[in-house]
């Protein structure tokens, strides 16, 4: 006979649920943000390995080590996982975690379905990494039509690989829901979208990309899978075009929905760092809104070699230079906040500044395959290559590293560790240029991108060797930042709610913020209500204002004080 | 050959695409050179001081955006308006003339046909100083044709003709490549461009038009390796123009091994053309080129010995 345990006061009635329990079951949106970011760093570390592996193989030519097949694996792979697994789950993740915090809500809008997206997503990947046990797809991520229908590619691999993608689709899409009605209806009182924070602006910016590009990719993916599954014949006795138009469809505003919260993180910490506003806050919020536009219109630059004709060309020549103008908008204003500023260096100022350094380079490069007789030369080449991992792993991924190191003292409420910190930036800048500045060489010398292995033509060999050993260089620049991250956990230097001194109301609240975020919030009356909190005599809605040569009202300009 | 072909053309075709790679660079070039230095001239000239306090808080100035945007916008007008002029220069119109030449790719070799019934796989012969008119589908998946010194790269797509033209200025070999994924084997389908001057390249065409002439009685490996050839039915695959095949051919499966010997590559590019090649192609096909859709076939030394006396005098 069991006795019951006598009910003293202070006892708790059941065992306290395990940290892993909590994570799983949570609906809160900084819970989800951070698993978000979890997920994300395991996809890096798989993405990362897959990515050694194939430099590996290209690193002398007539390699053996994945011959064939195998290295075209290892290419679907690392691109599925990467764009889907990894940089949008990061994206997500910081979404999640600020965009409530900015604004002054409690949580996202539908904080359930917020959980069920999360989980929908790792769904998605773990389908994906079960392919190979049923033949890993070896199509691309891309996925051409007709090589990725049965006759060429029959392992069924690729029906998992597209169910994954069908998943996590899904999953992104209701939170490009959650992300558009929580800015939309769950601000606080005075936050008009024009004191919107820059971060916000884009990602919520960002739920409309989402939601209009990914059903595409789920569209297009289901028509693949009526094709292998049922045998309808959509690309193959049909026009193996149309696949192309519908992925790049979605694929192009996919770029963009993939760096859109990566500027917005660029653009709250430049300005904490240089102690200044963000130089021209409406040319900044408004060339997101052209941007979001234009990236719909700018696809078929993807298919300047399909013989699409010169009219359909030029069109989508023209936007995609145009496209070029508002993202110069952003780096200009990004350059001008700094201007007359106080610029600190440290470890997100570092980032964020080899941000803009690596991210030009990427969009510069980009403007030339608008130019549509270059793109006539250098499409599918390792120029390609070169240029998108720019814009994408020097671009996106930089931006988020730095808002990583922005944001690890709200995550955890300790700083990571400055010096570990320095040696993983010094890392990850010289790896990631040595590995992909090489590869623009090679591409105008004619490498094609996607072959496992090259001729031994002049140059060729010690461009590849000299990618894949950079490749390593950043692997362990990469691998200090995970032992960081973790180290300074439990090690890292004490932050405080406002290590940085910010301007936005997450730094308001305690590190890490409590359930519920806020206990009290100031009222609001301008776009940096923290600067108005610390300086009552010089708060920014009371700032005295001059007309200046041209007409326009301009914020009187002061020395230092 | 040049390291770099898409910076040494030698077409009137892709002679204005070059210009304008190097005027589009440049430009480039310029534009990042001007952010990296002021950003780091703005790192340097801003830093922290350590004193204390604010910085003046300017937000911004509605004159300077405006300037930089019709900076922009200026620098785009150009480049569009040098875009419209060299596309047109680099990839006239096509649909005047029936074509020269037909290219058809296959999973992972390229075919050539002229109306005269000459076929090669692997080697493109044009007549130089004359613009050739390609016309190009594929038999399985999307390939792409790029000879970047001699024209625009163009997309193969089954059920479609895509029409490109090519032209050589001056005699000389030129190396292309398939440049759109198409599967294990991208990676080796290579090809070579053989300009060569009129006479002469009507000469090769009329040589390469005709059947392949049997086997000398002189050359008994040769006549045994004619009959290796069709028992181990290699012509289930290939063809050869003029031989009789144990085999009824059924289409353009592998490459037309006419004039086989006079061909400078091998399975895409793997290999050059040699007789050692040639027989370590034929003992260890899928390792040479894995998954290629050629198997290795079971044949002992001497058969394969055989065999590559017969093709390599294919002439």
């Amino acid at each position: 006979m069991s006795q019951r345990a006598p009910a003293f006061p202070n006892t708790p009635a059941r065992r306290r649920p395990s940290a892993v329990w909590k994570v799983l079951t949570s609906t809160d949106h900084k819970s989800i943000g951070l698993t978000y970011m979890g997920v994300a760093a395991v996809f890096l570390v798989l993405g990362g390995l897959e990515a050694l592996v194939m430099r590996l193989q290209l690193a002398v030519p007539g390699n053996r080590l994945l011959a064939g097949e195998t290295y075209d694996r290892f290419l679907t792979m690392h691109g599925t996982t990467m764009i889907f697994f990894v940089l949008l789950p990061l994206l997500l993740g910081f979404t999640n975690y600020l965009l409530p915090l900015q604004i002054g809500a409690r949580d996202m809008a539908f904080p359930r379905m917020n959980a069920f997206s999360l989980w929908l997503l790792v769904g998605g990947g773990l389908l994906l990494y079960l392919s190979p046990f049923t033949g890993a797809p070896s199509q691309g991520w891309f996925s051409y039509a007709p090589l990725s229908e049965t006759p060429f590619t029959p392992q069924r691999g690729v029906d998992l690989w597209s169910a994954a993608l069908i998943v996590g689709g899904y999953g992104t899409t209701l939170t490009a829901v959650n992300v558009l009605v929580t800015g939309a209806r769950l601000r606080m009182r005075g936050m008009l979208y024009k004191r919107l924070p820059m971060f916000a602006w884009m990602s919520w910016i960002n739920g409309f990309i989402i939601l209009f590009a990914l059903p595409c990719l789920t569209a297009v993916l289901l028509m693949l899978e009526v094709d292998r599954l049922l045998g309808a014949g959509l690309f193959t006795r049909g026009d193996p075009v149309l696949w192309q138009h519908y992925f790049w469809l979605f694929g192009h505003p996919e770029i963009y929905l993939l760096i859109l919260p990566a500027w917005g993180l660029i653009s709250e910490i430049i300005p904490v760092f240089s102690r200044k506003p963000i130089f021209g806050y409406e040319f900044v919020a408004w060339s997101t809104v052209a941007i979001a536009f234009l990236s719909f219109a700018v696809y078929a630059h993807h298919m300047f070699a399909v013989g699409l004709g010169w009219p359909v060309e030029l069109a989508f020549g023209t936007t995609s230079m145009l496209i070029a103008i508002p993202t110069g908008i952003k780096v200009f204003n990004w350059l001008a906040t700094m201007w007359k500023g106080s610029v600190r260096y440290t470890l997100p100022m570092l980032y964020a500044a080899a941000f803009i350094v690596q991210f030009t380079f990427g969009g510069v490069s980009g403007v030339t395959f608008a130019v549509v007789p270059i793109d006539w030369q250098l499409t599918d080449t390792y120029y390609v290559v070169a240029h998108f991992h720019y814009v994408l792993f020097g671009g996106s991924l930089f931006a988020v590293l730095a808002g990583l190191h922005y944001l690890y003292p709200k995550f955890t409420g300790r700083f990571l560790d400055e010096r570990l910190g320095r040696w993983g930036f010094w890392l990850n800048v010289i790896g990631f240029n040595g590995v992909f500045l090489v590869q623009h060489l090679l591409g105008l010398m004619g490498m094609p991108r996607r072959v496992y292995t090259y001729p031994d033509l002049p140059g060729w060999r010690a461009l590849n060797l000299f990618s894949t050993v950079s490749g390593f260089v950043l692997g362990v620049g990469l691998l200090l930042l995970l032992i960081n991250l973790v180290r300074s956990r439990t090690h890292g230097r004490p932050a405080g709610r406002d290590p940085w001194n910010g301007w936005t109301l997450e730094w308001l609240t305690d590190s890490p913020p409590k359930e519920g975020n806020f206990s009290l919030l100031p009222p609001l009356h301008s776009r940096r209500p923290l600067w108005d909190l610390k300086h009552p005599d010089d708060m920014d809605h009371l700032r005295p204002r001059r007309h200046d040569k041209n007409g326009h009202i301009r914020e009187e300009e002061r020395g230092h004080q | 050959m040049s390291a770099y072909p898409v910076f040494s053309p030698a077409s009137s075709l892709a002679q204005p695409i070059t210009d304008l790679t190097r005027l589009t660079f440049w430009l480039g070039l310029g534009v990042f050179l001007i952010v990296a230095l002021v950003l780091i001239y703005f790192m340097w000239r801003y830093r922290h001081r350590g004193a204390d306090g604010e910085p003046g808080q300017v937000f911004g100035n509605t004159t300077d955006e405006v300037s930089w945007i019709v900076a922009a916008a200026l620098l785009v007008a150009f480049l569009l308006f040098m875009t419209v002029r060299v596309a047109a220069a680099s990839s006239p119109a096509t649909d005047t003339r029936t074509p020269d030449i037909y290219v058809v790719a296959h999973q992972w070799y390229w075919e050539f046909r002229t109306p005269d019934g000459a076929a090669s796989s692997g080697e493109l012969v044009i007549p130089a100083g004359q613009r050739v008119l390609l016309d190009l589908t594929s038999t399985d998946v999307i390939h792409d044709f790029s000879a970047p010194q001699l024209a625009r790269k163009i997309d193969v797509i089954p059920g479609q003709h895509n029409r490109l033209w090519i032209e050589a200025a001056q005699p000389g070999t030129f190396s292309g490549v398939c440049n759109e994924f198409c599967g294990p084997e991208h990676a080796w389908m290579r090809f070579v461009v053989i300009a060569e001057p009129l006479a002469q390249y009507r000469a090769t065409q009329a040589a390469q038009a005709a059947a392949a002439a049997s086997p000398n009685a002189s050359n008994a490996a040769a006549a045994r390796g004619a009959e290796v050839f069709g028992r181990v039915q290699c012509g289930a695959c290939h063809q050869v123009r003029g031989q009789p095949s144990a085999f009824p051919h059924t289409g353009a499966v592998g490459p037309d091994l006419t004039h086989f010997a006079s061909r400078r590559i091998l399975a895409g590019g793997v290999l050059t053309n040699t007789p050692e090649h040639l027989r370590q192609w034929l003992r260890h096909t899928q390792e040479v080129k894995p998954g290629a859709r050629m198997p290795t076939l079971p044949l002992s030394e001497s058969e394969i010995s055989d065999l590559s006396t017969y093709l390599e005098a294919l002439k």
